[in-house]
C-alpha cells in the first residue's frame, strides 16, 4: 500500500468512527419511546391520523387521549410539546393524563403534539439528548426535542414560508414550526397536516376550549402569561386575577396579535368556535446569554448570567438565586388550566367541565413533578402507551 | 415521501459522490482530504436518515 492510501485509510476510519458514534446516538434518540401510564380517567386512545389521514405511518403521527366524564358537559383539548424544547408542557400534560378523573365533560390530551420535533435535536446549541425527572420509583427519562420538526420528516424548507390561507410571508424555518402552521390544510406540508388534525378534532368533537402549553425565554416579553384573542380574553383575565389572588403567582394576559398569522391562539379562534388559550411559563434554558445548555439548567433554571441580567433589570420575570425550577413552571400550568376550566364552567353552566385529582401550584412545588407519575414497570403492559 | 423530497435525496447522493470522488483524486494535500470527508458527514447522515 502506498503512503497516500495509508493516510487515506486512516482518515476514512476516523470519519467512519465519528459517523458511527454520533449516528448511533442520534438514531437512538429519534427512536426512543417515552412510556405513558394513563390514569383511571382515560377512556379512549386514538391516533391524530384518524383526523388527518396523511399523517398515517409518519413520525408526525401521535397519540390522542380521551378522558370522558360520566356526565355530559363541555370539552377541552390540551396540547403539549407544540415546541418540544419546552418540556414543562409534556410534564403538565402527563400529570393530567396519569391522575385526572373527569366528573363532567371531556378532556382530550395530545401530550406530544409535534412528535417529529420531539425526535429532533439542536446540536448547534449543545442541547442534551434526554432529561430525567426523579420519581419515588426511580427516574423517568424523556427525549429532549427541538422547536421545529425534523427535516427527515419534512424537507426541503422553502426560501420563504407562505402561510396558508392568509399568504403572510414568514421565516422559512417556520414551515416546520407547529405554532406557525395553524389552521393547516389536509393536503399541505406535513406540519400543516398536524395542525389540520387538531382543527378537525375541535370541529368534529365540538371542543369548547383549546389550551396550547409552552415555555418562553425570561428575556422575551411574552413570557409567564396567558395569550388569548378577543373572544377568550375575559376568561383569561379572570383566570390571571384569580391565580394571583388565591395562589400568589403572577401570570399576566397578553392579547393575541391579529396581524401575526399561523399561531394557535389566533387561528383556532378565527377558524373554529373553540376558545383558544396559549400558556407561557418562563424557561431560562431558552435564553441566549446563559452558561452551557445542561439538563440541570433545563430543570432548575439557575444561571449566573441571567442572575446578573436580572440585577440590571433586563428580564421580564422576577429572577433570583433559586432560578425557575421545573416544579414552579409545571405547577403554574396545572393551576392556570384548572382555573381556566372553572372560569369557563361558571359562564357556561350547560357546558361545565369538572376535573378532580389534579394537583395545583402549591402541591407540585411541595411534592415535585415526579411524585405524580406512575411506574410503567408496575402497570399492565396493555395499559402502557409509548410516544 | 413527496417527489421534491426524493429529488433532494438524489442531490445529496450526487454531492456525497462528488466529495468522495474528490477525496480519491486528491494525491498530496492531507488537509483537503480531511476537509472532503468532514463535509461528507452531514450528507451521509441525511442519506442514512439519521439526522
Amino acid at each position: 500500500m502506498t503512503r497516500e492510501w495509508i493516510i487515506k485509510s486512516i482518515l476514512l476510519l476516523v470519519i467512519i468512527a465519528i459517523i458511527t458514534l454520533s449516528g448511533l446516538q442520534l438514531y437512538e434518540h429519534r427512536h426512543f419511546q417515552i412510556p405513558i401510564v394513563p390514569g383511571p380517567g382515560v377512556t379512549k386512545v386514538v391516533k391524530l391520523s384518524e383526523y388527518s389521514k396523511g399523517l398515517k405511518g409518519s413520525m408526525a403521527d401521535t397519540n390522542v387521549f380521551f378522558m370522558e366524564g360520566k356526565e355530559q358537559g363541555g370539552k377541552v383539548l390540551m396540547m403539549a410539546n407544540t415546541h418540544s424544547n419546552e418540556p414543562a408542557a409534556i410534564l403538565t400534560a402527563l400529570i393530567f393524563l396519569e391522575n385526572a378523573v373527569v366528573e363532567k365533560g371531556t378532556l382530550i390530551i395530545i401530550p406530544q403534539f409535534s412528535n417529529s420535533a420531539s425526535r429532533n435535536t439542536k446540536p448547534g446549541d449543545g442541547y442534551p439528548l434526554y432529561f430525567e425527572i426523579q420519581t419515588e420509583w426511580g427516574s423517568k427519562k424523556f427525549r429532549m426535542g427541538n422547536r421545529d420538526a425534523s427535516p427527515l420528516d419534512q424537507w426541503p424548507d422553502p426560501d420563504v414560508y407562505i402561510h396558508y390561507p392568509d399568504k403572510q410571508l414568514l421565516s422559512y424555518i417556520d414551515t416546520r414550526n407547529t405554532n406557525r402552521t395553524w389552521p393547516g390544510r389536509v393536503n399541505g406540508l406535513l406540519m400543516e397536516q398536524v395542525t389540520y388534525g387538531a382543527m378537525q378534532i375541535m370541529r368534529d368533537e365540538k371542543v369548547d376550549i383549546a389550551v396550547d402549553i409552552h415555555g418562553a425565554e425570561t428575556m422575551f416579553p411574552v413570557t409567564n402569561c396567558i395569550v388569548a384573542p378577543e373572544k377568550s380574553i375575559r376568561i383569561a383575565t379572570m383566570t390571571s386575577l384569580t391565580v394571583k389572588a388565591r395562589e400568589g403567582f403572577e401570570n399576566h394576559v397578553e392579547p393575541s396579535p391579529s396581524g401575526f398569522r399561523g399561531l394557535s391562539h389566533r387561528e383556532i379562534g378565527d377558524y373554529s368556535d373553540t376558545l383558544p388559550f396559549l400558556l407561557e411559563a418562563p424557561l431560562p434554558f431558552l435564553d441566549q446569554p446563559t452558561g452551557p445548555k445542561t439538563m440541570d439548567l433545563l430543570l432548575d433554571g439557575k444561571d449566573p448570567f441571567l442572575l446578573s441580567l436580572s440585577k440590571k433589570k433586563k428580564l421580564f420575570v422576577p429572577y433570583d438565586e433559586t432560578g425557575w425550577p421545573m416544579e414552579k413552571r409545571v405547577g403554574q400550568h396545572c393551576s392556570v388550566i384548572l382555573e381556566l376550566l372553572r372560569q369557563f364552567s361558571r359562564k357556561h353552566q350547560d357546558r361545565t367541565i369538572l376535573i378532580r385529582n389534579v394537583p395545583r401550584y402549591a402541591d407540585v412545588v411541595k411534592n415535585g413533578v415526579g411524585h405524580y407519575y406512575h411506574n410503567p414497570e408496575e402497570a399492565k403492559k396493555s395499559d402502557v402507551y409509548f410516544n | 415521501m413527496p417527489v421534491i423530497m426524493i429529488l433532494y435525496y438524489v442531490i445529496s447522493a450526487y454531492l456525497a459522490g462528488m466529495l468522495l470522488w474528490n477525496f480519491i483524486r486528491e494525491k498530496k494535500n492531507i488537509n483537503d482530504m480531511l476537509l472532503y470527508l468532514i463535509v461528507l458527514i452531514p450528507f451521509v447522515l441525511r442519506l442514512l436518515r439519521v439526522k
